[in-house]
């Protein structure tokens, strides 16, 4: 497998008046060629920033990436490219998908002209040529009539059919990577496995890699390859999706895995919560960013940060837990279920 | 769409109805009849006569009827202070030339201050910004008529460029158009700008940056055409403003316009002047808001579908 | 304190007494934020300055000169400002000093009065209208919208010359009769969008009465947005007012205010500039620091600008 984007200590921060919000602390992964990472953490923890990042789409000022940040595509650079390097590279090689269908689309542009508009720009098709291109894309992503929808407004189809024409504006230009920020978590739950069912259709078909953004380790279970777990602007374990179900080894993937609805579970019992709020990122962090909140926090995690432990070559975790001198503790339940 | 357009117009007539009758009971409710100072030393045969010739002899309700009858026939009376001029032929004279400056202000002031606000949005923070909101908030403080008198003191009697007053050439335009417009450039140039701050921070710009189109077409098809759509709320009250500065800025220029005649017409208590421009005012000002209602409609796709729906 | 152990930092304490739920930050109420918000604002605090100073000055202005502001000198017209005359003379020979501060009074009342009428007409207007909802709202909005759409200087006019009084009482009702519409349409769609919100509906399932709704979530909600349009419409009311003493509707000699001080001086523009100077200053940075405190207050209170 070849990496297609090799991210390296990223790091950005927002300017604002408090002062400097450390969104995104130093974090490191890379992404395969036809491979789905998810990047799965709570709201606020870095995980949008990080995937608009890859794009440069944060808004700049406020947003600042930190010196000794590396983002490389194919072996370039993105930090470095010039403006039309970066109109070259977004929406051909990379493209993105958003949380929200209901305000990610133009209100006063027809659906085809909004992705006919990348096929003009990308492959220099012509207006006829793209529009065609745009019908046949609408198919793809499962619009019926798509003949005439391509002269609708957004307002005139539903979430989750906007939800599949930002799919084709995305896949339009037939990019190598497709960022989902959290493509389902304002539609139907009906509906977001018919949208996820589709992109994993997609990514097969095309080969595209697949990073996709969420908060909800019960999507990802069935998409990802890979699964990267963020706390408070860093990533605080990694590894297949395998490695994560069922041998994850921090206490906030536990958390996280708790949290998801289990119908099958034999005891059935209070849906498990996590309490407390992510730390304010705009105050120094010491030591571990989730001791607060850990049911397993110990004096050394109040002090220091983690090192990263590798577990096997494609499973690592930062946690204080790993260390030699730290207790054994039985990991919960949830674990060691046999799916 | 032809439903809806009729209904409007249905409104419209009716608003228009109600503005006459409200203002012609208004004016009848003087205490004293609007002759009385007039005919005070003739003798009382002519002046019955003068009564009759004006139907003021008649009962109030008689009146408003003969009124009504007269306007249908697009007969608005004679001016009471000049005898013998109609208040049609006055509107059919002077019309023309407060429409030309109305028409003239309120595109200039429209798409100048459109652009400045855009060139403001997108070079905000930086000098072009800062030189915008300076003529923006010159404006928003600068009543018209100060202005107007600014103008002319210095680019006529200094600078001698334009004509002080009076109409004729395109350069006699030149000044009260400036006068009347700046107040709508600097309104347009503020709301421009934040409304395209709105629009830059909106989720479809960052889907529109991420397809790597190029800048003209971010701004002008993404950008432009959303912030474009509030802005053009503002454009009734934009023209009531421009119809307002037109009485002012036509008396100080001395121009032979629509406003300047209502002026005199004020000062003349010449009533029957007063009404028959009033209601050519409104009636102007609400074919204008049915026009910038239609416009709307052609901008926001939203509007045309919600007015369907609304059938 | 003594070194602890490796082997004591490696013990699990858990997070129970741990202050995860505390907030971190200081709470503020509504209020207080906004305070802070304006009290940030150079330019807004800048604004309230020059107005305090300029209501000051329209209070103790016309007591510094020996002069008032009727008493006609006539050895003294069309003077230039001077030591004697501070802002020099009218073509009548009176004290321009003493009749800027002596207008602005009457500027000053009508643009507040004026405003707050309106606003307090509009709100109870636009309240009832968006509360009731339904045949009410429709026939009561009816009617705003056949008043807004007569130009608002036409009414004005028509007004002035119906009431024949050209005192401040007649301009400030003509001024008012049309004034509380843009106000009344900003309430009623500001408390319609607020009875859909979420906490509102949560309020009346838990069953509070409707007049707690009202006083605990609607008009607290809605304050934000009334004392930003009354800050802009005191500039407006201020420019109508010199507007109508500008063509000959407003206070008349000898009392005056900065509109009709403007007319007068227009005559005498290409000799005495400064008599057209000195009342149209006064105008602009009255327009100027309201239109400026609005933004202030605009950005102070939109709760969406909290962080």
């Amino acid at each position: 497998m070849d990496k297609i984007l090799d991210v390296k200590n990223l790091g950005v921060s927002f300017h604002t008046y408090a002062g400097e919000v450390k969104a995104v602390r130093g974090i490191n992964f890379y992404l395969n060629r036809g491979e789905a990472l998810a990047l799965v953490g709570e709201s606020g923890c870095g995980k949008t920033v990080t995937a608009k990042s890859l794009m440069c789409l944060n808004p700049m000022p406020p947003a600042e990436i930190k010196d000794g940040s590396s983002i490389e595509y194919n072996g370039q650079e993105v930090l470095e490219m010039s403006k039309d390097e970066l109109r070259a590279f977004r929406g051909a090689e990379i493209s993105m998908v958003f949380q929200d269908p209901m305000t990610s689309l133009n209100p006063t542009m027809k659906i085809g002209d909004q992705i006919a508009e990348s096929l003009t720009t990308h492959m220099k098709l012509n207006k006829k040529e793209a529009l065609d291109k745009a019908v046949q894309m609408l198919e793809r992503v499962g619009i019926p009539e798509a003949e005439e929808r391509i002269n609708s407004y957004p307002h005139e189809f539903s979430g989750g059919m906007r939800q599949r024409v930002m799919i084709a504006i995305a896949l339009a230009c037939n990019p190598r990577i497709l960022i989902a920020d959290e493509p389902t978590t304002a539609l139907d739950v009906t509906i977001q496995a018919q949208v996820l069912e589709l992109l994993k259709e997609l990514q097969n078909e095309m080969g595209t890699s697949i990073i996709l953004v969420t908060h909800d380790l019960g999507v990802v279970a069935n998409f990802a390859d890979r699964i990267h777990v963020m706390y408070a602007g860093k990533i605080v374990e990694k590894g297949t999706t395998r490695d994560i179900f069922y041998r994850g080894e921090h206490p906030y993937t536990w958390a996280l895995l708790s949290s998801v609805p289990d119908l099958y579970a034999e005891n059935r019992k209070k849906l498990y919560s996590l309490e407390g709020t992510p730390p304010d990122l705009l105050l120094p962090l010491e030591g571990c960013p989730f001791a607060s909140r850990c049911k397993y926090c110990m004096q050394i995690c109040r002090e220091k940060m983690p090192p990263k432990t590798d577990i096997n070559e494609s499973h690592s975790v930062s946690c204080w837990l790993k260390h030699p001198s730290a207790p054994k503790v039985e990991k919960p339940h949830i674990l060691r279920r046999d799916v | 769409m032809l439903k809806y357009t009729l209904k409007r117009l249905l409104y419209m007539v009716l608003t228009l109805f109600i503005v006459i009758t409200i203002t012609f009971f208004l004016i009848h409710a003087i205490p004293g009849d609007p002759l009385s100072s007039l005919a005070r030393n003739l003798p009382a045969q002519v002046k019955e006569n003068f009564y009759a010739k004006y139907g003021l002899n008649k009962s109030v309700p008689e009146q408003y009827v003969m009124f009504l009858k007269n306007l249908c026939h697009g007969d608005f009376g004679e001016s009471l202070k000049f005898p013998g001029r109609g208040v049609a032929d006055i509107i059919e004279k002077h019309a023309p030339i407060s429409a030309r400056l109305g028409l003239q202000a309120i595109t200039i002031g429209v798409i100048v201050g459109i652009v400045l606000g855009i060139v403001a949005a997108f070079k905000r923070n930086r000098w072009p910004d800062h030189l915008v909101m300076f003529i923006a908030i010159l404006g928003v403080c600068l009543p018209s008529f100060v202005l107007a008198a600014l103008l002319q003191y210095v680019l006529s009697v200094k600078f001698e460029l334009f004509p002080t007053a009076g109409w004729g050439t395109g350069k006699h335009t030149v000044l009260p158009t400036i006068a009347l417009c700046f107040g709508s450039v600097a309104t347009y140039a503020r709301y421009m700008r934040s409304s395209v701050l709105d629009v830059i921070n909106q989720d479809y710009i960052l889907t529109a940056k991420s397809k790597g189109i190029s800048n003209f077409n971010l701004i002008w098809k993404h950008v432009i055409r959303n912030a474009i759509i509030p802005a053009i709320t503002i454009l009734a009250p934009q023209i009531a403003g421009i119809f307002g500065g037109s009485f002012v800025i036509e008396s100080i220029f001395a121009i032979p316009g629509l406003g300047s005649n209502l002026v005199d017409a004020v000062n003349n208590r010449d009533y029957t002047v007063i009404m028959g421009l009033t209601i050519f005012y409104c009636a102007l000002y609400i074919v204008s808001l049915l026009m910038v209602d239609i416009l709307y409609g052609v901008v926001d796709p939203r509007v045309r579908v919600s007015e369907e729906v609304a059938e | 304190m003594a070194e602890t152990t490796v082997d004591e930092k490696f013990e699990i304490i858990g997070c129970e007494n741990s202050d995860s739920e505390k907030i971190v930050r200081p709470t503020m109420t509504y209020w207080q934020d906004a305070w802070r918000r304006l009290k940030s604002n150079n330019v807004a605090m800048i604004s309230i300055v020059i107005l305090i100073a300029l209501v000051v000055m329209t209070i103790i202005g016309p007591h510094l000169t020996p002069y008032t502001h009727e008493e006609m000198i006539v050895e003294e017209r069309n003077m230039a400002p001077s030591s004697e005359h501070w802002f020099g003379t009218d073509e009548l020979g009176r004290d321009i000093f003493t009749r800027v501060w002596k207008g602005g009074r009457v500027s000053m009342l009508i643009g507040v009065v004026g405003a707050f009428v309106a606003s307090f007409v509009g709100c109870i207007y636009g309240g009832i209208a968006a509360y009731f909802g339904g045949t009410v709202d429709d026939i009561m909005m009816r009617i705003v919208e056949i008043l807004v759409s007569i130009p608002y200087l036409i009414v004005v006019i028509l007004i002035s010359v119906l009431t024949r009084s050209k005192g401040m009482g007649s301009i400030l009702l003509a001024l008012c009769i049309t004034g509380w519409c843009g106000t009344a349409r900003l309430v009623r769609g500001q408390i319609l969008q607020l009875k859909e919100k979420e906490f509102v509906i949560a309020a009346k399932a838990l069953g509070v009465s409707d007049w707690k709704i009202i006083t605990r979530h609607l008009i607290p909600n809605t304050l934000g947005i009334i004392i930003v349009s009354i800050t802009f419409d005191i500039p407006g009311f201020i420019f109508s007012e010199a507007f109508l003493s500008y063509i000959g509707l407003g206070v008349q000699s000898p009392d005056t205010s900065w509109g009709a001080m403007a007319s007068a001086a227009q005559n005498n523009l290409m000799f005495y500039p400064y008599q057209l100077f000195f009342p149209a200053l006064m105008i602009a940075l009255t327009m100027l620091a309201f239109s400026l405190l609005g933004d202030g207050l605009r950005d102070a209170l939109d709760p969406r600008l909290r962080q």
